[in-house]
């Protein structure tokens, strides 16, 4: 099974412990307002706009699909700022195995891999598979997802997985559809189910005071995580909201001061969070 | 000895007066500079046929540079003496009994190192300190031992004006390591350098974090590969001077270099590089150093008078020399422009590949040439891949990619040092600045370790993008005392000023951040 990958950085430094090699999925099922990259949501539609725009030609058009030929690319991001749709053509169909050839190029200085997006359970079967192979090579497997996937649902490919990261963006179901436009109904499902199997690698944050009640979600949510701390050590990871990479209409909210964090990360741990960050 | 000319020793004095009245230089400088001027009036080696044309003073032409050891060596250029027989015994000449305390073992290690000589006229190599102060770990409390270990530390870099001096810490921990690098950390000074000789078997990830978080605020320790040193020097090895791997209660006697990219100028084609111009230039440069060599061990009477010698804190069958290198990356381009071919070192399989047959081949000559005095290391020099100095203008250290000219990914920069670092048993290496605002991500360093050591990375350096203290080339200055030189302002160690060549030379400020 092919999925298109956006992207896929070898080393990187923030994407869980250690130095892992970060692998970006296209598409996803929310529209989160501070979403920054807002790119990665859509899949292409063929409407070839970007393709004139292109400064270096690495992008192209086959049996009606746009191509592209990465070699070529500078990065000048042209083509995103370009596309309507919130997509990007910089897109790579690649299957489980093509994914994690490029993997173990970084092997041995990787302790593991991400999975990120988009949001890559999207793709579960993809996901299960390089996660296999990933194992058999003494590789990590963490993802990052916002929780919309019935993880119970899916034992195979928890299995394999070593943990999840995942987005709580808000707590009450109003605040997230303001936030995603979606319910979060299956989000706190899997973040119980998640925590009682010991798979709760992280949950997470972003602090938009002006969107949703920022002090409520960190509230519940750690305490929720907390009664699960004996299964697993669980991190609260509260980011703060920047404009970087956010659509223009979207891009005005405020910037939550540094006391306003500490506040947050204060208030998880008085609820019995142990690992709490802010980033 | 020879006779020179008039000229020469005219030249020399202007140099000495301008010495005397340079408003930059402090006192120690001076002196320094003028001894070294005194000395370049000798002539007592026995220099081999050819050497003048291929040392002649320009940048753009030379291909030998015996990195100003003077004329007639009055020491070994680097010197690492056994401290640890020191601390057990103490010494007559210095009339000191072994120290039974930690206040005693830190005043003894102070009053020792004003006695070691060096090319620089500082110790290159301070011990490892871990190891000496563990013992007396028990004398004081903790903060007691951490204060004792600042002021031992604070007092180095203020005495030691110079930071190609080296102190080693691990692969096991310690207390006394863990104290020192935390001291390290929060002193945030240029000397000693430190290294932690690091093995994934032996050091536990907390002490190489705590390595990794010193690194990060002080630009100190770096990593050097244990295992694989050990493999070539056996256990009792030490890192000096800028990273040199030598053998403890011994050192170098001499260390000289090819020029390598004026090496390939001087070539008709590849052909005549390989066949020729290389062999050639390597020949001449050994028998250099075999001739000053030779004066150290037979005539300077070094051997036979210093304290450290007489007391066998170190021994002459111990000494080896370093065979060194720069400047890889230009003469491969330049090989292969000569060739029509567009691809370069650090990016290119071709340009790299025939980087890895100039180092085979430097090798191979190195493996027959036999030196008698170098008995510790098989009768053979050791190769370094040398780290530049000030004046160095287009040349870039040792096998390093040019500064400007590194890859995109670390990824692909870490897998081009493996083609390279086996080769300098006497040390190499490569720096990486790193975004500390985006990675506060101390275990992917770690990972960046464990994993370039077990692929056969012999050496690494980091440092904070933003920190004062940064590593030029292989030795450390403070951003803050560059600044204050380039003000005219006197400031303490003469690295300071090497630190500055380097800057506006070899666009040190301007390595790729990672
Ligand atoms: S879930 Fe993530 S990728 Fe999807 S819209 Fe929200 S922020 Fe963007
Ligand atoms: S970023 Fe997009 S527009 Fe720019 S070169 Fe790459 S494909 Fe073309
Ligand atoms: S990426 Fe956007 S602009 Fe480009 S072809 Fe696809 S839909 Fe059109």
């Amino acid at each position: 099974m092919k999925v298109p990958v956006n992207k896929i950085i070898p080393f990187s430094a923030v994407d869980g412990p250690g130095n892992r090699t970060a692998v970006f999925v296209q598409g996803c099922n929310f529209n989160c307002r501070y979403c920054h990259n807002p790119e990665t949501r859509n899949l292409c539609k063929n409407c070839g706009e970007c393709v004139e725009k292109c400064p270096k030609h690495a992008l192209y058009v086959e049996n009606g699909e746009v191509r592209f030929r990465p070699e070529l690319c500078c990065g000048c991001d042209t083509c995103i700022k370009t596309c309507r749709f919130g997509c990007s053509p910089r897109i790579q169909y690649l299957d489980a195995g093509e994914v994690f050839e490029r993997i173990k190029k970084q092997m041995p200085y990787i302790r593991g891999i991400t999975v990120s997006g988009g949001e890559c359970t999207l793709y579960p079967d993809f996901l299960r598979e390089l996660f296999v192979l990933c194992r058999e090579a003494h590789l990590g497997t963490l993802l990052d997802s916002n929780g919309t996937l019935d993880f119970e649902a899916y034992p195979e490919l928890l299995d394999v997985t070593d943990g999840v990261m995942l987005d709580v963006k808000a707590w009450t179901d109003e605040d997230h559809h303001t936030v995603t436009s979606v319910s979060n109904e299956m989000v706190l499902k899997n973040m119980r189910y998640l925590a009682s199997q010991g798979k709760l690698f992280e949950v997470r944050t972003v602090i938009v005071p002006e969107l949703f009640d920022c002090r409520g979600t960190v509230r519940e949510t750690a305490t929720l995580a907390a009664q699960y701390l004996d299964k697993g050590n669980i991190r609260y990871k509260i980011i703060k909201y920047r404009p970087m990479g956010v659509r223009e209409e979207y891009a005005h909210y405020r910037v939550p001061d540094q006391a306003f964090l500490e506040e947050l990360a204060e208030l998880a741990r008085s609820c019995g969070m142990t690992d709490v960050l802010i980033v | 000895m020879r006779e020179i000319d008039m000229k020469r020793v005219n030249d020399t004095r202007d140099q000495m007066l301008a010495t005397v009245k340079s408003p930059t230089l402090t006192h120690e400088q001076k002196v320094a500079t003028m001894a070294n001027l005194a000395d370049s009036m000798l002539e007592v080696l026995d220099l081999p046929e050819g050497l003048d044309e291929l040392m002649t003073d320009t940048i753009k032409t030379k291909c030998i540079c015996d990195l100003a050891e003077g004329h007639a060596p009055l020491r070994p250029r680097y010197i690492i003496p056994d401290y640890g027989k020191f601390m057990r015994e103490g010494s007559k000449f210095l009339q000191l009994e072994p120290p039974k305390d930690i206040y005693e073992a830190i005043n003894s290690l102070l009053i020792f190192y004003k006695h070691v000589p060096s090319v620089t006229n500082f110790p290159v190599y301070v011990g490892a300190l871990d190891e000496l102060l563990e013992p007396f770990m028990d004398d004081v409390d903790e903060a007691q031992a951490k204060k004792l270990i600042k002021l031992f530390l604070t007092h180095m870099d203020r005495t030691i004006l110079d930071s190609f001096s080296h102190a080693n810490v691990g692969p096991v921990a310690t207390k006394a390591g863990r104290l020192l690098l935390e001291a390290e950390a929060e002193l945030e000074h240029a000397v000693p350098n430190v290294t932690m000789k690091y093995d994934e078997d032996l050091t536990s990830d907390e002490f190489a974090l705590l390595g990794i978080k010193a690194a990060l605020k002080s630009a100190k320790p770096s990593f050097a590969n244990h295992k694989m040193f050990k493999s070539e020097l056996n256990e009792d090895y030490v890192i000096a001077s800028c990273y040199n791997g030598l053998k403890y209660g011994g050192g170098s006697y001499t260390l000289c270099r090819l020029i390598l990219g004026n090496i390939a100028k001087r070539s008709k084609d590849l052909d005549d590089f390989f066949e020729h111009q290389l062999p050639y230039v390597c020949q001449v440069m050994a028998d250099y150093m075999d001739s000053r060599i030779k004066f150290i061990v037979e005539e300077s009477g070094f051997f036979e008078n210093n304290f450290l010698a007489k007391e066998g804190f170190i021994h002459r069958d111990r000494f080896t020399a370093m065979f060194g290198m720069v400047g890889l990356a230009e003469c491969v381009n330049y090989l292969m422009e000569m060739q029509g071919k567009t691809g370069r070192y650090g990016h290119d399989e071709e340009a790299d590949a025939l980087g890895v047959k100039i180092m085979d081949q430097i090798e191979a000559f190195n493996q027959a040439h036999v030196n008698p005095y170098c008995e510790v290391t098989g009768g053979h020099f050791l190769l370094h891949a040398q780290v530049g100095i000030d004046s160095d203008m287009g040349i870039s250290p040792g096998t390093r990619i040019p500064i400007g000219e590194e890859p995109e990914e670390l990824i692909d920069h870490l897998r081009h040092c493996e083609k390279f670092h086996k080769y300098f048993p006497s040390g190499t290496g490569d720096i990486f600045p790193i975004d500390t605002t985006v990675h506060k991500n101390n275990e992917f360093l770690l990972d960046i370790i464990k994993g370039s050591f077990r692929e056969g990375i012999r050496y690494l350096s980091f440092y904070a993008a933003d920190s004062d203290v940064i590593r030029i080339t292989g030795y450390l200055v403070k951003r803050s005392e560059i600044e204050k030189l380039e003000r005219g302002e006197n400031v303490l160690q003469d690295t300071t000023a090497l630190g500055m060549g380097a800057k506006h030379n070899s666009r040190i400020m301007e390595r790729k951040v990672r």
